[in-house]
């Protein structure tokens, strides 16, 4: 019967935009990306201090680079999925995208902190300061104070689905800070160097570094997506504590 | 390969305290988000169980 054939489609497409459906999913990826990660970490970490050669200019110091560059790209990049996250539970009204959301905010503050740490340890033996108010600098600054922001007043508003909706607001606003970021050397005259991989022209770097790079910032995706999902499952009991299925599930981890 | 002993690959030419620091701190900083969200789950299900089971 085609009818039928294509409300299941539907229906199986749509299937896991329920935090019922999500819960157990949510398990299989975060076991399966946090195993990723740990290989890739490995394998990214073994490149970057055993097979790229030392800097010519930086000497051995440029080997931050192996985290630093990952973890600024991830700083970014999971704050643009909370937002699309923000975005889809104001727009479709789905419970499970306000709980996606609240799930990122912490693990994209660590990334963020992280870039900071790393850039300051970095920036002292080459620049001769751990600090300085640059645009690239500040503006990424200003990434940790929105992720905190968001959590903050997701944390301060005590209906859960108001939260949802003024935390989402917030996050969306604060996207105009991420071209910021990303252009902030190109737009402003900075002490940060500019782009190490662009996408319109080949990396200018070693391959091995590069590959070292590379392998590490797919770590850091797979650590985040664990996280994340990590993290939801617990959003998704305390929030669905009302409903038939979460008792039983409670009732089957005795 | 860079390094000729474990002492000259902890040294980083001069720079170990730099690349160590981003090493460890990030380190760190992962296991603990990953032990601690292992343990919240734990501990939201006994939590929501204690609950429940005073509800019923």
């Amino acid at each position: 019967m085609p009818a039928t054939h294509v409300t299941d489609t539907r229906s199986s497409l749509f299937r896991f935009a329920s935090p019922a459906s999500f819960f157990p999913l949510a398990a299989a990826l975060a076991r399966w990306c946090g195993l990723a990660a740990v290989v890739l970490l490995c394998a990214g970490f073994y490149i970057g201090f055993f097979v790229a050669p030392t800097d010519a200019q930086q000497g051995e110091s440029y080997r931050i680079i192996f985290i630093h560059v990952p973890a600024a790209w991830m700083s970014m990049f999971i704050y643009v999925v909370m937002a699309f996250w923000a975005a889809a539970g104001l727009i479709f009204r789905t419970r499970l995208s306000g709980m996606m959301a609240v799930a990122l905010a912490p693990t994209g503050a660590l990334f963020t902190f992280l870039a900071l740490w790393t850039g300051a340890l970095w920036g002292k033996p080459t620049w001769g300061t751990w600090w300085v108010w640059d645009a690239r600098l500040t503006s990424e600054l200003i990434l940790l104070f929105l992720y905190f922001g968001f959590m903050a007043l997701h944390a301060a508003t005590e209906d859960v689905r108001r939260a949802d909706k003024a935390a989402a607001v917030l996050a969306l606003t604060g996207l105009v800070n991420i071209p910021v970021i990303y252009f902030s050397v190109k737009w402003w005259n900075t002490l940060h160097q500019g782009a190490s991989i662009s996408f319109t022209s080949a990396p200018t770097m070693a391959g091995s570094m590069f590959a070292g790079m590379m392998l590490v910032a797919l770590a850091f995706w797979m650590y985040s997506i664990a996280a994340a999902c990590l993290r939801v499952r617990s959003i998704i009991l305390a929030r669905e504590r009302g409903s038939a299925w979460v008792a039983a599930y409670l009732r089957g981890q005795a | 390969m860079s390094w000729g002993s474990v002492g000259e690959f902890l040294h980083m030419g001069g720079y170990g305290l730099y690349v160590w620091g981003s090493y460890s701190v990030t380190l760190v900083a992962l296991a603990l988000e990953a032990w601690a969200l292992l343990r919240r789950e734990r501990t939201t299900v006994q939590r929501l169980r204690l609950e429940t089971g005073r509800a019923r």
